[in-house]
């Protein structure tokens, strides 16, 4: 096996603050290397050292033999690098954009061709030549980022979070290629901030706050582990509360919600007796399970969130006739001839928790912006509270909280600005105003940031004030659109804590995720597909739905692959039936 | 309703005061721009070279080039012997222009059967030409007038001259810098209201306006507003600026020339909305904005009068806010212009407004659908 990288004692400096705090590591040819770590954590810092974008402050790193601060040129020639935002030229075409990067990396007039035809079948992206990479799902255009930094023939290959925003079935994709060039012995850097994927990786390196935590195979992480994973089922009562309550207890380090279970992992060699006390009151069982990667990585980082939110114990109970919340009946949009969303009918209730999930371009974001009034339908209604977006829609609208993926704060405003910005939009004004701001500010211990600007905040923080905006108003309805997108498992388990504790008050929770963890936090996860409506149940019955013989407990992830599917193999039998 | 539009309102204006670009657009840009028309690019000619072959030397060959020569636009006048030396001058740039007087002059001029002086412009130069060319006719007219006077009432001289009424002097800045007050409250407005929707849609903002109980309506009046403040300041800057500064007379009513300035701002941040509500980027933005703002410039009248235009551009002239607010401007700095002819050229901008900010509206509405 042959040594790909070296990074030698590297420390990075950015104005005093240091991003990289001496790492030392070696990563090896033929090989998936995860790079993982929470926001901030230094991993694109290391990124673009490795593809000589960089120096270090200190130290030295050598990339397929090259230093990279010497040889940069070199480096640039023997290396692929797929950006976070990789630079497609969205208005492009597939077939443009990879000419265009075969130019910029002097592949052979010769064997262009050649090689452009083995990069349209190695990514599936044949059919699709003549499409706008603009036009592109997300899923697709990872890929064919990945064929354009692969035109070099690299030795060693860098993907910074190539997964987010990209569903599980694209995912699975990126994978298996990634697999291939790792078998042609080409050595694959592959950040992340999602843990299952790291998990998958055959090496991870493990950086927290500029330091190197762990460097190894996940597995021997894991296994640190052995004899503290628990899951807690047949709860009595509310699963969330149980949540609350645990995350109380000393020894619980951390935990998520399960489908209709709680996953906990416990402080190494602690009494277990109060935990067992907890279980016992709520009639509930306590079953010793496998580790993951994840409950490796937050024991490492020094364990979760407290499981209670302070925003969620200041706020009132929503009191509401109604039972319903959000409705839509045979929702249906065209774009000229082109059925995004076709004939969808669901409810939510009362304090409901209800996810919405489906593949890049299946519809999920179209049946969710009609939902919170963003998009008119062509057909049927979507209502909140029994109000129609269509005929009502600023009534509506006031019933609503609304949080997106990329936080939409304003950057040119500071962080108090923003605040009474948002409480003036939805209407509030006078003593009222002032107070729920005032209110937010402490909640979320704003106080320090007021005068900056949200773009400055740290990713928690522009969570925190993202959430803040759109609950102001007090809204018995939230739309979370992609929440927890690219943010790291802490980041994304304190703000779950809100959501649970918002829930616990009688808030009601559509969320739309590509995310399987999320989904979990689901009471019901509705999966679209094709347009249509295809699954609507509880993320238990989902995953038993597709329980096999050889695949006896399957994940989320697994059951979402094979529903989405099954689907597709029924329409194209029925394609060819037609 | 009210608490609505009051937060997107200060929004926009925190929003445009703290981007470092736009406070320098909207502080340093009108100053500068002021200096630069006002005191450098000057439509006056001044200090120009001429080439005299005066083939005829009588009476009124001397009295014409006696003029010239005194003639405040003329530095210098270089006689000549022959064509050639006249022709080589003008070819090294020696002179402007040159003047060539045929031997009949004078004794035509005597006869009254009409008489012509042969003026070689260098076609290289050849704005400066055109107006030092208008200067010599001017002259040529004076002399023909005095003349034509002396021969039909005998013995008497009387004085007969062209008087450029409003402004006697034809001073320039008289000209440009109320002009300007039009043109720079124009681009202000205009490029604030065409990024405001593009940047927001960009960053990712718009959606978050768009799921809040702020209707397309509030959306529009949200983005207009601060516009048609920093418009309206500008405008009255200069104005102030004109009459203060550069002692620029004005004859005019003020309150209606205020009225219509709003309505003219207005009708620009429309124009502006319509293109931003196009818009997915605040590229797309920039090059729509300037689509519209060189054709806007070029046929407003403020560049070449609108009378020397063809018939066809005429009439799209007519949808030019600028066109009609400039008339409105030199009306009523240097004439006073009475409220009916304000008003007449008021309708079309408020007409031009409408269009606009409904097109907008409608386009904010329609990209729900």
């Amino acid at each position: 096996m042959t040594v790909a990288v070296e990074i030698e004692r590297v420390i990075k400096r950015f104005d005093e603050v240091e991003a990289l705090v001496g790492i030392s590591a070696r990563i090896e040819s033929g090989r998936l290397t995860g790079l993982v770590g929470p926001d901030g954590a230094g991993k694109t810092t290391l990124m673009r050292m490795l593809a000589a974008l960089m120096h270090p402050s200190e130290g030295s790193i050598r990339v397929a033999g090259c230093d990279i601060t010497r040889e940069a040129a070199a480096v640039h020639k023997l290396t692929g690098y797929m950006p976070q935002r990789f630079g497609l030229y969205e208005d492009l075409s597939v077939m443009e954009n990879l000419q265009l990067y075969a130019g910029l990396r002097g592949v052979d007039k010769s064997s262009r061709a050649e090689t452009l035809e083995k990069m349209l079948r190695f990514t599936g992206l044949g059919p699709f030549t003549k499409r706008l990479a603009g036009a592109l799902s997300g899923g697709m255009k990872q890929k064919l980022g990945l064929a354009c930094a692969l035109m070099a023939r690299p030795q060693v290959l860098l993907l910074d979070e190539p997964g987010v925003g990209v569903d599980p079935v694209s995912r699975q994709d990126l994978w298996a290629m990634v697999q291939e060039l790792t078998s042609e012995g080409m050595a694959v850097i592959w950040s992340t901030s999602y843990l299952d994927e790291a998990e998958r990786c055959e090496d991870v390196l493990l950086l927290d706050a500029g330091q190197l935590k762990f460097a190894g195979q996940p597995a021997d992480l894991t296994r640190r582990l052995q004899g503290r994973s628990f899951l807690v089922g047949n709860i009595d009562g509310d699963r969330r509360s149980f949540l609350t309550e645990a995350l109380d207890l000393d020894l619980v380090r951390d935990g998520v919600i399960q489908g209709a279970c709680v996953r906990l992992v416990l402080a190494k060699g602690a009494d277990r007796t109060p935990l067992e006390t907890l279980v016992r009151r709520h009639h509930a069982s306590l079953d010793s399970v496998a580790p993951r990667f994840e409950d490796a990585f937050i024991d490492l980082l020094g364990g979760g969130p407290g499981g209670r939110s302070p925003l969620a114990e200041r706020m009132d109970a929503i009191v509401s006739d109604r039972s319903t919340m959000v409705e839509c009946h045979d929702l249906s949009k065209k774009f000229g001839d082109f059925t995004a969303t076709d004939k969808v009918n669901f409810a939510v209730q009362k304090g409901e928790i209800l996810g919405l999930l489906g593949p890049n371009g299946a519809g999920k974001s179209t049946t969710f912006k009609m939902l919170c009034g963003l998009l008119k339908p062509s057909a049927g209604r979507a209502e909140v509270l029994g109000l129609d977006l269509r005929h009502s829609p600023s009534a509506a609208k006031l019933q609503l909280g609304y949080m997106a993926q990329k936080f939409s704060l304003y950057g040119l405003l500071s962080v108090r600005q923003n605040l009474v910005f948002f409480s003036g939009i939805y209407g509030l004004s006078g003593k009222q105003r002032r107070e729920r701001v005032k209110e937010m500010i402490k909640v979320f211990e704003l106080k320090p940031y007021l005068d900056v600007s949200p773009d400055t905040l740290p990713l928690g923080f522009k969570q925190r004030l993202a959430l803040a905006c759109s609950l102001m108003h007090r809204p018995p309805v939230l739309f979370l659109d992609e929440p927890t997108s690219g943010v790291d498992p802490i980041t994304r388990r304190e703000f779950w804590t809100h959501i649970t504790g918002l829930v616990g008050k009688g808030m009601t929770v559509m969320v739309s995720t590509h995310f399987m963890e999320e989904a979990e936090y689901c009471d019901r996860v509705a999966l679209i597909n094709r347009g249509q409506l295809i699954a609507l149940d509880t993320p238990d019955r989902l995953k038993a739905s597709v329980a096999s013989a050889d695949l006896p407990e399957p994940t989320m992830e697994q059951a979402f692959i094979r529903l989405i599917e099954d689907q597709n193999q029924q329409a194209e039998l029925e394609g060819q039936a037609a | 309703m009210f608490e609505r539009l009051v937060a997107t309102i200060i929004k926009e204006l925190v929003v445009f005061w703290r981007d470092p670009k736009s406070r320098t657009m909207i502080l340093v840009m009108p100053i500068v721009q002021v200096f630069i028309f006002a005191f450098a690019a000057t439509l006056e000619v001044k200090n120009v070279d001429v080439a005299l072959l005066d083939h005829d030397q009588g009476r009124w060959s001397h009295e014409f080039v006696a003029r010239v020569g005194s003639a405040s636009f003329v530095k210098e006048l270089v006689a000549v012997k022959n064509l050639t030396e006249l022709g080589d001058m003008i070819v090294a740039r020696d002179v402007l222009l040159g003047i060539h007087i045929l031997p009949e002059f004078s004794r035509n001029v005597s006869a009254g059967s009409g008489a012509a002086v042969q003026i070689l412009i260098d076609g290289r130069r050849a704005n400066a030409g055109q107006i030092t060319f208008a200067y010599l006719n001017a002259i040529a007219a004076e002399l023909g007038a005095e003349v034509s006077m002396r021969s039909t009432a005998g013995s008497v001289l009387p004085q007969a001259r062209v008087r450029h009424w409003f402004n006697p002097n034809l001073e320039f800045i008289w000209f440009i810098v109320p002009s300007l007050a039009a043109t720079l409250g124009m681009m202000m407005p205009l490029m604030m209201t065409s990024l405001s929707i593009a940047r927001e849609r960009e960053l990712g903002t718009y959606d978050q306006m768009l799921v809040s109980p702020l209707a397309p309506v509030e959306i529009i009046a949200g983005k207009i507003i601060p516009a048609l403040l920093a418009g309206i300041f500008i405008s009255t800057i200069i104005a102030l600026l004109a009459v203060y500064g550069f002692s620029v007379p004005y004859a005019g009513n003020p309150l209606w020339f205020f009225a219509s300035m709003v309505v003219f701002v207005l009708s620009v941040a429309g124009i502006g909305l319509t293109i931003s509500s196009f818009c997915y980027t605040q590229q797309q933005a920039i090059l729509g904005t300037f689509f519209c703002i060189v054709p806007i410039l070029l046929i407003s009248g403020f560049v070449t009068p609108v009378d020397n235009m063809p018939d066809w551009l005429q009439v799209v002239a007519e949808g030019s806010p600028l066109k009609h607010f400039l008339i409105i401007v030199q009306g009523s700095f240097l004439k006073s212009m009475s409220a009916a002819q304000i008003w007449r050229n008021t309708w079309p901008m408020i007409l031009i407004g409408v269009v606009t900010l409904s097109t907008a509206t409608i386009v904010v509405r329609q990209n729900m659908h």
